[in-house]
This record gives C-alpha cells, sequence and structure tokens, in this order.
C-alpha cells in the first residue's frame, strides 16, 4: 500500500516528528514523568487520540505492521477512523492481530495477549496529570511532581478506604514509576494495571489536548499504589466470557433486551476471536460438537 | 484634544446603507436564498432556533442572511421577533423515548437494545478541507430512513435497576419561564435547565470542559445521545385531550455521573440533562455537564468552581445580554469619561506637588 503522496509521510512534517522523538526519548530516559510538547492540530478532534496519533506518526515506519484498539476491540469507530488515517497517510499494514503489530495504537485497554520486546504500545491519554482531580492547578501539580510530594493522592485514596472500606477508583488507577513518579497509566481499568509492571513492549503515552508525553521503559517497576493492609486488587470477574469461555480477562456488559437480559464478553475482540478460532466455546456461542451432533442427527 | 463626534442621522443612514450593500457582497454572485441557508447552513439554524428560543427554520434562516452570518447578532433577531408574539399555552412535555430516532449514540454500553446508530455526524471524519467540495453532488445515502420503533432510552435501562437515580417526579407545578418572571437566585432545575438551553453554546462549553479538567471533578459518561423527530402535543382544554401541533426535530443528551451518594441517598449514578432544537449535540453536551456541576448544593457537594456557581452560570450565559452589555461599550461615555479626566488630572498634579517637595526634603 502507498501512502497518499498529499501528505508528508504520516502526516506531520520532519521537524515536528523530529521534535516529537526527542519529547519521546527525554521520557523514556525519565520514566513517568511528563514531558511537554507542542501537540499540533490533527485533523481529528483534540480529545480524541490526537496524542496517541502525534506518537504514532512520530515512530511510524514503512515496515510497520499498525494494530489500533478503543475499549480493547479493532472494529469500534474510532479505531477503525484512526487506522484509516495511517493507512492513508504512512500507506503501512494494518492488522487487528496483537501478536503480528509492531506498534499497537490503544484507547483505555492493555491487550490481553502478553506483549513482545520488538512492539510499542501507544496510549491516548485523555488526562496525563494523575493530581489534576486534587489540585486543578497545571502550576501547583508541576511543584509536587518535583517535590515528590504524593501526600493529597495517599490521603485521597485512604479517605475512599475510610468511606467505603475499599480504594474507590477503579480505572486510571495511579502508579508508581521505577520509584519516583506517580502516573497516570490513562483510563485502563485498573485490571490492566499489572500488565505494565516489568513488560517487554515500550509503552508511550501521548496526551494531545493537555500537551504532555510519558513512557515506560521496558522491564520497568510500575507498581499500584495502596497499603500495606489495604493491597492493591484488580478487578476479578465471575462468570466466564459467553462466546469464547475464558477466565481472567476484562470482559465487557451487553445489554440484550429491555427485560433485564444481559451477557459478558472479552472486551478485547481479536484475543476472543482467536479463543474462538481454536475452538473455545463460552456459554451462548454454540458448542462445535453438539451443533456437528445436531447436523448429522 | 477630546473632541465629541457629531452625525446624528445621515451618519446612522449612510452607515446601514454600507452595511446593506456589504452584505451583498459581491452583486455577480448569485444571492443567497433563506432556503439555501436552512438546507445548507442547518446546523447554524439549528444554534440559531435553540438560543434564540423559538422553533422556526425560515426565520432563524433568514435572521442568519440578514446577520451576515453572526449568529450571536441572528440569534437577537430570532429573540426580538420572539417577544412580539403571544404566548397562547404550553404544550405537552416531550416524549423523547418516543422519538423517531436519525442517531443514538451511547458511550457507556457497547450494544443495547435499539443498537448504535451513527447517523449523519462528522465524528470520525478527518478534518481535512475538501477542495473538491464545490458543485460535488454527494451519492445517495446508504440508509436514510429513521428508526420508527420506539427505542428506550439508556437511563431507563440502567433505572430499572436502581443504578442512577430516577428521573424527578412530576410535582405538578408549572415549570417556569424566565421570558415571562424575573429570576430570583436560587432557581429551580426548570428555570436552570430553560437559561442553560438559551445559553451561548460557546460560554457553556468552556465551562463543561472545565469540569472534565477538574474545576469541579465531574468526569461523566455520555449515557446517551439522540437525534430524531419527536411530536409536540398541547392539551386543548375545551376538547379534553391533546392535539399534535406538529413534529419538531431535537438533540438530547443525557450525562451519567458518579454519585458516592449521601445520608439520604445510596450511592447511585445521578444525571445531567441536556436538550436543544435541531442537531446541536456540542451544545446538548455542554448543557448537561453544566446542569450536573449546577446540582452540587441539591446533591451536597462542595462548591468550589465556577460551573457550580449557580448565579455566576446563569447571570453570564446569555449571549444576546451579554453582547448588549459588552458592546455598549461603543455608546458616547462622554460625560462620565469627562469627569474621570478632571480627577486624574487632579491627582496627578498632587502628585507631583508632593513629588518635588520630597526632592527638596
Amino acid at each position: 500500500m502507498s501512502a497518499d503522496a498529499t501528505y508528508n509521510y504520516a502526516y506531520l512534517d520532519e521537524h515536528t516528528k523530529r521534535a516529537i522523538r526527542r519529547a519521546i526519548l527525554k521520557a523514556i530516559a525519565i520514566p513517568g514523568y511528563q514531558v511537554p510538547f507542542a501537540s499540533r492540530e490533527m485533523p481529528m478532534p483534540r480529545g480524541w487520540g490526537t496524542g496517541g496519533v502525534q506518537v504514532t506518526a512520530a515512530i511510524i515506519g514503512p515496515d510497520d505492521v499498525l494494530k489500533v484498539i478503543d475499549q480493547g476491540a479493532d472494529d469500534t469507530t474510532n479505531a477503525v477512523a484512526i487506522r484509516g488515517f495511517f493507512t492513508r497517510v504512512a500507506g503501512v499494514a494494518t492488522t487487528t492481530r496483537t501478536v503480528d503489530a509492531t506498534i499497537i495504537q490503544t484507547r483505555h485497554r492493555v491487550p490481553e495477549t502478553p506483549l513482545k520486546a520488538h512492539q510499542i504500545l501507544v496510549y491516548q491519554v485523555p488526562i496525563p496529570e494523575p493530581l489534576r482531580f486534587l489540585e486543578p492547578r497545571e502550576t501547583e501539580t508541576r511543584k509536587l511532581h518535583a517535590l515528590a510530594d504524593y501526600g493529597t493522592m495517599h490521603v485521597k485514596l485512604y479517605e475512599d478506604i475510610a468511606h467505603f472500606g475499599e480504594i474507590a477508583t477503579t480505572y486510571a488507577y495511579p502508579v508508581t514509576v521505577d520509584g519516583r513518579y506517580v502516573m497516570d497509566p490513562s483510563p485502563i481499568p485498573k485490571f490492566d494495571n499489572l500488565k505494565l509492571n516489568d513488560c517487554p513492549a515500550l509503552q508511550v503515552f501521548g496526551a494531545g489536548r493537555e500537551k504532555r508525553i510519558y513512557a515506560v521503559p521496558p522491564h520497568t517497576r510500575v507498581i499500584s499504589l495502596d497499603f500495606d493492609d489495604h493491597p492493591f486488587a484488580p478487578q476479578r470477574f465471575t462468570e466466564p466470557c459467553a462466546l469464547c469461555g475464558s477466565t481472567g480477562v476484562f470482559l465487557d456488559e451487553v445489554i440484550l433486551d429491555d427485560r433485564g437480559g444481559r451477557m459478558f464478553v472479552c472486551s478485547d475482540t481479536d484475543f476472543c476471536n482467536g479463543r474462538q478460532a481454536d475452538g473455545h466455546r463460552g456459554c451462548l456461542a454454540g458448542n462445535p460438537i453438539q451443533d456437528e451432533e445436531k447436523r448429522d442427527a | 484634544m477630546y473632541v465629541a463626534v457629531k452625525g446624528g442621522e445621515a451618519a446612522i443612514r449612510n452607515a446601514h446603507r454600507l452595511l446593506a450593500h456589504q452584505r451583498r457582497g459581491d452583486p455577480l454572485v448569485p444571492e443567497l436564498s433563506a432556503a439555501q441557508i436552512d438546507g445548507q447552513l442547518a446546523l447554524a439554524v439549528d444554534r440559531v432556533m435553540t438560543e434564540g428560543s423559538l422553533y422556526d427554520r425560515g426565520l432563524a434562516a433568514l435572521a442568519i442572511k440578514q446577520a451576515r452570518g453572526d449568529l450571536v447578532e441572528a440569534i437577537f433577531l430570532v429573540r426580538a421577533f420572539r417577544a412580539t408574539l403571544p404566548r397562547f399555552g404550553a404544550t405537552e412535555p416531550l416524549d423523547t423515548s418516543a422519538m423517531t430516532i436519525r442517531r443514538r449514540i451511547s458511550a457507556t454500553f457497547k450494544d443495547l437494545p435499539g443498537g448504535q446508530i451513527l447517523g449523519p455526524t462528522f465524528d470520525y471524519t478527518h478534518r481535512l478541507i475538501d477542495g473538491a467540495l464545490e458543485g460535488f453532488e454527494p451519492p445517495a445515502p446508504a440508509s436514510a430512513e429513521p428508526c420508527q420503533d420506539p427505542v428506550p432510552r439508556v437511563t431507563d435501562l440502567l433505572g430499572e435497576q436502581g443504578l442512577i437515580e430516577p428521573s424527578p417526579a412530576d410535582d405538578g407545578f408549572e415549570p417556569g419561564d424566565l421570558t415571562r418572571e424575573p429570576l430570583a437566585f436560587p432557581i429551580g432545575r426548570d428555570l436552570r435547565l430553560q437559561a442553560l438551553a438559551r445559553g451561548d453554546e460557546g460560554f457553556l462549553l468552556a465551562l463543561g470542559y472545565s469540569t472534565q479538567r477538574g474545576f469541579a471533578r465531574s468526569h461523566p459518561f455520555a449515557g446517551e445521545i439522540r437525534l430524531g423527530e419527536v411530536e409536540v402535543e398541547l392539551d386543548v382544554e375545551e376538547l379534553g385531550f391533546a392535539v399534535t401541533l406538529g413534529t419538531i426535530t431535537v438533540t438530547e443528551c443525557q450525562m451519567v455521573n458518579q454519585f458516592k451518594g449521601s445520608a439520604a441517598a445510596p450511592p447511585q449514578f445521578t444525571r445531567g440533562y441536556g436538550l436543544a432544537f435541531g442537531h446541536c449535540e456540542r451544545k446538548a453536551m455542554a448543557m448537561a455537564l453544566v446542569d450536573r456541576a449546577l446540582r452540587a448544593r441539591e446533591l451536597g457537594e462542595d462548591i468550589a468552581a465556577p460551573a457550580q456557581d449557580e448565579e455566576f452560570v446563569i447571570m453570564h450565559a446569555d449571549n444576546v445580554e451579554a453582547t448588549g452589555f459588552v458592546e455598549h461599550l461603543k455608546l458616547p461615555h462622554y460625560v462620565d469619561f469627562q469627569s474621570e479626566l478632571d480627577l486624574v488630572r487632579r491627582l496627578r498634579a498632587a502628585w507631583s506637588a508632593d513629588a518635588i517637595k520630597e526632592a527638596a526634603q
């Protein structure tokens, strides 16, 4: 596939891509630190993944294979639109298979399939500042990071425990990176937080509207904030995926009717499809052996 | 030397003639018709109707033409016309669950009864200027038939399980109308929603945005945004039943916000509500964000940010009022300014005298 010749390769001009690469390198050198960058206007709305798109545009090469997911799914409208954008402006091959991708741009999920060393996971980040909801002013939060003053964050988590008996943060759950900076892992469910730690792949976070890039280099310690007597606990789902029967994965709730009917299916569509292709069946997917018996009878 | 500008009638007449001339633009280019504006600048028409609080496409289109595309000026024209209309009654509440759906999306559930209907939207278009647009005849749409079946509201689906606060019950009170009665703070949600519906899209957008960025923490989910046609009914006392006056296009947005519960209510989701004439998605969403932020007092939340300050928001949301007062600065202020001039001169003289005295010491 060839790129649209109307635009520079991967849309951005070479100077911009170089500036973004420098910000990414700095982010890798200081894990979890938010590096300011001069975010550009992209041909999609601010807050729809323009940070991730700029990071991807800065690092993508003609030999890359790009996967884009939104909420774990390859077929959601935003993922389809961004994939189409890079097909057009960079002419790269795209895939929905996690194992085949060299760059995976994601919104709000880490794939279920473990990542490998040659892969880069690019996150779209709406609000990079983990302290934003405790302190709305940027001037103050920069100071708190410089002083490594994360007391307010611990107080917030403690207040949750005092009110509800548990920490009431379910996504965008704050983490400490390499023992120094507290980082917002983007609005991934806290279920995915464990996948950030000691990950063989490079993880780069791009926030376009807020003009920040940060990163977790491969095999870096990423610890979710917690207390000795209230250790970090990811969500658990009681039932398996209704389509592929997986347990221990993140599930989406799908409403089936207006009488309270619902089912739970994998949010990672590639993982779920792969499992089904391997013959795994959930309770609502039909049983291939039974189906065959029915056909024979 | 400060010279008062004089001109009077002749100057005003000439200025308006110049304006009319410039409004027409190049006479070699065919004149725009209101029908063209209605059909091809439909979203501008929708905004003017919404903030002008008058559902009349033709009139809004004409106002846009007369205002040279200045939408706040067009809203002003529509509002001024609206003030001349008698009000002969209030319609029944719109039943948006019976809407003929053209667009309906939910960000809370991937799939749900009635499905996601993308409809006409800029979403997912790449914002690349299209040089080929002029003279371009678009191909027929894949499916333009609106969904005729009633589609349940997402908030009703959540409501069945008690996960979200119910819609407030009908308390029997006639909703207020701030165009007929003066506002006295604190105001009820009925008047607040009316003020927000008439409020400036840009102002509400900025306030809604501020709540997302941490000034009054609000990280809601777009429970549902729906666009379509609803019937407007009027209860006619003489007949004893409601008659349909016609259908109008509306955009409705229900935001689903976290709420940690209080002494009076268990933890549950709460709502912010937005409704606008025509296809006004940005407006309806911003309105829903601000509506929810303004419920802070009712829900026992701390009031710390501009978007939660009812008087601040409502008193400044109206662009016709804001424009008038800001632009009144163009009116002559000769007398007031003369008094200030005199004062500043006297203060300067006193200051100089002091400085000389100090230097001498």
